[in-house]
């Protein structure tokens, strides 16, 4: 049944959301958006490296990013420039070397729009392997840091000084954010992925009052994406990011009707 | 002086500097356990520092930091939490540490505030909120219990009754309390260690000392005065949290 584009495409699908639900919940909790983005736009470096060198994309892409996550943190250590600046620099420089990296590769025959937006076509069996034994382990190294990580959140002090140790669960999870860019590039694009991670946890956060439920509702509303996302993508022959993207903002909208419902119940 | 086993944590000679100014210096305390050492000092004389120094918040200091236990609860004098997380009374006692439930229900009782516990963080007022750190610290059942200002905002019955609530889990957890406090009154009476800070250790020793130590009394000029005939005089009833008098 793995023959089927589409059914590997779903497969593919389901398995990122899974992932990108519970990351996607610390990432607007800890206001990192912006960070994946960074991640994100250096993976198109990665791409191109892995096809230079014919390497595995999600491994090439993983490198790239974890090298800029790296760059990022002695940048902010050794330089006075705020956070954002820092970002906006290595976003955007990584993504304009990528692209005149590519100039170069004439002997390749790049599908641009592929890369930026996603391609359901693009994937095969051999990714799928990737992203559910990679979206298994990330998943589980989660689940250990879980403790720390949503304590240091919170607060850091707290999370310190009733020896957690956050710096550790920090690094982590910086490493756990370039995993899952690198097993959702082909499928997501690398301009929408922090999209997947941002707009379902956002959805969750409006009909949520503990982290927990959060989390749930970010991963169902990530499989939900994926789905309607990949039936119109197939049925209106449109890429396979912006259709789950789009789906995933339809379930956004619907959960604002949930909280203006709430605040009339509280009036 | 007493035997190495029941010192919780050790500081000798520590200090801190953030860009180049010395937040405090020179601080040599050991928090035992059953005992409570409060700091004392103006703002700005390094009292909090301390307390993170102890904690091991802050990693390079100067001299060292001896600590002896890992149960340790911690209620910090500013806290910063992000009022966009979905986070319940509930979830924030089990931030650091799975506690049973009745373990929660227990402390959040004993700080006044059960009520509050399926309600969102957010929501509190800053009384309550104080309230409910303190219960997070306690129903951990640290061995050691920083608490930095730990009645700020909370009224005043309160207050007394929240310290007197201070004093039984140090008698009955037979814990160590690091307690940072304003109000010098409640330091002189539950205390039985003082540490009078002002950059550096300015004077210490039982509240008698230090009450009559003329540098504390330069530090806190006729406060420190008032305080001492407070202390002076015995009171033969307390307070009950809602203010009726229960006779020693």
């Amino acid at each position: 049944m793995f023959d089927d584009f589409f059914i590997r495409a779903l497969i593919a699908g389901l398995g990122i959301a899974l992932v990108t639900g519970p990351l996607g919940c610390f990432v607007v909790w800890r206001r990192l958006s912006y960070f994946g983005d960074t991640l994100a736009h250096s993976a198109l470096l990665g791409v191109t490296l892995a096809y230079s060198f014919e390497l595995n994309i999600a491994l090439s892409v993983f490198i790239i990013s974890s090298l800029i996550a790296l760059i990022l943190i002695q940048l902010q250590k050794k330089t006075n420039l705020p956070g954002d600046a820092l970002l906006g620099l290595l976003a955007h420089s990584s993504l304009a070397v990528g692209l005149v990296v590519i100039g170069f590769l004439t002997f390749i025959r790049f599908d641009i729009m592929g890369l930026l937006f996603g391609d359901i076509l693009a994937v095969t069996t051999d990714d799928l392997l990737i992203i559910w034994t990679g979206g298994a382990v990330i998943l589980l190294v989660l689940k250990l840091i879980w403790k720390p990580l949503f304590a240091s959140t919170v607060n850091y002090e707290l999370a310190e000084a009733e020896g957690l140790n956050p710096d550790r669960a920090k690094a982590i999870f910086t490493i756990l954010m370039a995993a899952v860019i690198a097993i959702s590039i082909k499928m997501v694009g690398l301009l929408l992925i922090t999209g997947m991670l941002i707009i379902p946890a956002a959805m969750a956060r409006n009909i949520s009052d503990s982290p927990q439920k959060m989390v749930l509702f970010s991963i169902i509303g990530g499989l939900l994406s994926v789905l309607l996302g990949l039936f119109s993508s197939l049925e209106f022959n449109t890429s396979s990011g912006p259709s789950i993207i789009m789906a995933s903002l339809i379930l956004f909208i619907l959960s604002l009707l949930k909280i203006k419902q709430s605040i009339k119940l509280k009036n | 002086m007493s035997s190495e086993n029941s010192t919780l944590v050790k500081l000798n000679n520590a200090g801190f500097k953030q860009n180049d100014k010395w937040l405090v210096e020179g601080v040599s305390l050991t928090v035992e356990k059953g005992k409570i050492v409060t700091l004392i000092g103006p703002n700005g004389s390094g009292k909090s520092t301390t307390a993170k120094i102890a904690l091991g918040i802050y990693k390079n200091i100067e001299g060292s930091v001896e600590k002896y236990t890992n149960k340790v609860g911690y209620v910090p004098q500013k806290i910063s939490i992000d009022w966009t997380l979905p986070l319940r009374v509930y979830d924030f006692m089990l931030l650091t540490e799975n506690i049973k439930d009745e373990a929660i229900d227990e402390a959040l009782t004993l700080t006044g505030v059960i009520h509050l516990k399926n309600k969102n963080l957010g929501n509190l007022s800053g009384g309550e909120f104080q309230r409910v750190l303190i219960a997070r610290a306690i129903s951990k059942k640290p061995e050691l219990l920083v608490l930095d200002e730990p009645v700020q905002g909370v009224d005043y019955t309160g207050e007394i009754a929240l310290y007197e609530l201070i004093k039984r889990i140090s008698d009955t957890l037979n814990c160590g309390i690091l307690l940072i406090s304003h109000d010098l009154h409640t330091v002189m009476t539950a205390t039985d260690h003082v540490v009078c800070l002002n950059g550096h250790v300015c004077c210490s020793g039982s509240p008698m000392d230090v009450a009559k130590n003329n540098e504390y009394k330069t530090l806190f000029g006729e406060q420190a005065s008032q305080i001492l005939s407070v202390y002076e005089h015995k009171h033969d009833h307390v307070h009950s949290d809602k203010g009726e008098i229960k006779k020693n």
